[in-house]
């Protein structure tokens, strides 16, 4: 299975993929083409599904129904040893009995494969940590069993390469580090990663395409730029970041945006940034994207932008921005970064302030009841 | 600064003093208790096997340094000796065999029996050690269903099973088998199911995971287990003595004789101390040998 020279890699395709733990669907009826070489992150909160579907991609959890290929090659059936996939264990999994050159030898050894000594060496190197190779894992430091781990799967040139929240063990400024370091790897390399994380940073820094888990289903996919500037679902805008939203109705149609009516108040939406269905839209924007003002500095506003006035209730301060909570007339919170440019006074507590925005930052997203539990429990949750 | 530094090591070292005193404390009770039950007998025990019997009188012996005791004993006794390592062996063997799938099945399968199980493993301790052989003296006997059946199949040399060195075998399998069970249970729960399926990821078929991942990692058990079986087998005597012949005798049992019946306690406590020395010999080669000490 190991391409020797050039490694033409073929797409992942998951086909109606369900797994179903008694009643419960773990993973319901997933449909989704990894494109080939490229660093893909499946996004969510434990519980969602993510490490099941993954779990199902290595052959350790058998899929209730549905179908993984691998280009043409259809590998739902085939046992775990027996697929083009490798992967990186949460915790490692670094058998203990050997040492390091063992443990990366494994895969090549079971294969009968020619020229360990060579190969593992070489990616011993890759992972910068040749002078360990006869040392034990336990003797190893966190950041480098992790890079273990990613050599030892990887040094079987999979077809995919499979990551199970392989930076959860790690410090913050070692994590940070890693993930650079995997990027790098994955560039080298070329071989496909699927990477399950909960860390929305993570997700964010490394994958070229991100993928947010919800309930065994996927919300919203693309790029983490797309997916963070334009939600199209409450768990994606609540979750990928931070998010203020208000509820409102549709009530005017123009050109190229739409007018909805949240709490008395008109805003305004690009009608390609709104993806509510029906008249029941809610109005998104993120906190960074917001200006907070005197409100005696209103006319200052640029006309067309969206507004909203409130009185602050909460300042902190964090160094590169400082956080404010904003309280509306009708009592809801709203969070407002604002970046620490400005030399002068700020807004304290009790200041009667005024928000704006652009139109072009604002999103729209399907309102209604379910909806608004939802993420009244989404917040519970995250809180 | 300068001042306060070394008055506050010394007091550390002080305190490290105290502590190191407290380990010493604490080793006090096992020491004596060691002392008064091990090192004193041994020390009684070793004198003995010198001593020189008194002409004439039987059971009656002197303090002496007669180390020929010990020449003669093996002399005369060698086939026990021989016999009761042989038994040992075969009934170590048998109870990992047996043992191994059974404390395999409990480690990673039994799921929520799992702690049903472990007592059911320890439950026939709770009836005497000499009391469970006299139950299997029950089972093999001639007139029972296993002889019966293994009569009609016509599978047994002496058409019998008690009274002949089948049933001591059998006697000692099952009678140290707790202890075979309990230590590969040990070794077999602390692995780590997550890297079974990391070397299954690797290519590894479930029985090269087997021979890769969980035998040498479960080493330390086998270890242990055959050392607890084999050991209080090799010098056991009531298996032999219920369930075998006299044909069957084991060391236990010629020591045990030469205690009580012919009080001839010079060479009893020679051959008390030469199975000391042979499984102490065999023990270390053995450890040596698996190298649990590069075993995690």
């Amino acid at each position: 299975m190991a391409n020797e020279g050039t490694h033409n890699v073929e797409d992942l395709h998951l086909q109606n993929l369900t797994k179903k733990f008694g009643e419960v669907a773990a993973v319901d009826d997933l449909t989704l083409t990894i494109p080939a070489g490229s660093f893909f992150a499946l996004l969510g909160a434990s519980g969602c599904g993510k490490t099941t579907t993954l779990r199902m991609v290595a052959g350790l959890e058998e899929p209730t129904s549905g179908s993984i290929h691998i280009g043409q090659n259809d590998i739902t059936n085939l046992r775990a040893f027996q697929r083009p996939v490798n992967t990186v264990f949460q915790s490692y999994a670094l058998f203990p009995h050997l040492d390091i050159f063992e443990n990366v030898a494994f895969g090549l050894r079971r294969r009968k494969v020619k020229n360990i000594d060579a190969a593992v060496n070489s990616m011993l190197e890759l992972v910068e940590l040749a002078p360990m190779a006869r040392r034990k894992p336990t003797q190893l430091s966190g950041g480098q069993q992790q890079r273990v781990a990613v050599a030892r799967a990887l040094i079987n040139q999979p077809d995919v390469l499979l990551l199970d929240e392989p930076l959860g063990a790690l410090d913050l400024k070692l994590r940070r580090q890693m993930q650079i370091e995997l990027k790098r790897i994955q560039t080298e390399v070329g071989t496909t990663f699927v990477h399950v994380t909960h860390d929305q940073e993570e997700a964010m820094t490394m994958a070229d395409t991100v993928a947010v888990m919800n309930a065994g289903r996927i919300e919203q996919m693309g790029h983490p730029a797309d997916i963070y500037e334009l939600p199209k679902t409450v768990f994606v805008a609540n979750f990928l970041g931070q998010a203020n939203l208000f509820a409102g109705v549709r009530t005017g149609t123009s050109s190229d945006s739409i007018e909805v009516v949240a709490n008395g108040i008109n805003f305004r939406v690009l009608s390609a940034r709104n993806s509510a269905p029906s008249d029941e839209v809610i109005v998104g924007i993120r906190p960074e994207k917001m200006t907070i003002l005197d409100l005696h500095d209103k006319e200052t506003i640029p006309s067309g932008h969206n507004m909203l006035e409130g009185r602050v209730i909460d300042v902190s301060y964090a160094g590169v921005s400082t956080q404010y909570l904003v309280e509306t007339t009708w009592g809801q919170n709203v969070t407002v970064f604002e970046q620490n440019v400005l030399v002068g006074d700020r807004s304290s507590v009790g200041d009667p302030v005024v928000l704006h925005w652009s139109p072009d930052h604002t999103f729209g997203l399907a309102g209604g009841e379910t909806v608004l539990a939802d993420t009244a429990q989404i917040l519970a949750v995250g809180a | 600064m300068a001042a306060v530094l070394p008055s506050a090591g010394k007091q550390s070292q002080v305190s490290a003093q105290r502590k190191s005193r407290t380990g010493y404390f604490l080793l006090l009770p096992g020491m004596t208790w060691l002392a008064i039950f091990f090192a004193i007998p041994f020390v009684t025990l070793f004198m003995t096997s010198l001593q020189a019997p008194v002409a004439g009188k039987s059971g009656q012996y002197v303090p002496a340094f007669q180390v020929s005791n010990y020449p003669d004993a093996l002399a005369e006794y060698w086939p026990q000796f021989l016999r009761s390592f042989f038994y040992a062996g075969i009934a170590t063997g048998l109870a990992l065999l047996i043992a191994y799938p059974l404390a395999y099945f409990i480690a990673f399968k039994a799921g929520r029996w799992r702690a049903l199980m472990l007592v059911l493993v320890i439950a026939p301790s709770f009836a005497s050690f000499l009391l469970r052989t006299y139950a299997w003296k029950t089972i093999l006997s001639d007139e029972g269903f296993i002889t019966s059946f293994f009569n009609a199949l016509h599978l047994l040399p002496d058409d019998r099973i008690l009274n002949t060195s089948i049933a001591v075998v059998a006697g000692l399998t099952y009678n140290f088998l707790p202890f075979m069970i309990l230590p590969l249970y040990a070794a077999l729960e602390k692995i780590d199911p997550r890297l079974l399926e990391a070397s299954n990821d690797l290519y590894a078929s479930a029985f090269t995971t087997f021979r890769k991942i969980t035998w040498p990692l479960s080493l330390p058990g086998v270890v242990a287990g055959t050392l607890l079986t084999f050991i209080p087998a090799a010098g056991d005597y009531i298996n032999s003595e219920l369930l075998g012949s006299t044909q069957d005798r084991m060391i236990g049992n010629v020591i045990q004789t030469n205690f009580i019946e012919f009080r001839d306690y010079p060479t009893a406590s020679a051959l008390s101390f030469v199975l000391m020395a042979v499984i102490l010999v065999m023990v270390f080669t053995y450890i040596r040998r698996a190298g649990t000490e590069d075993l995690v």
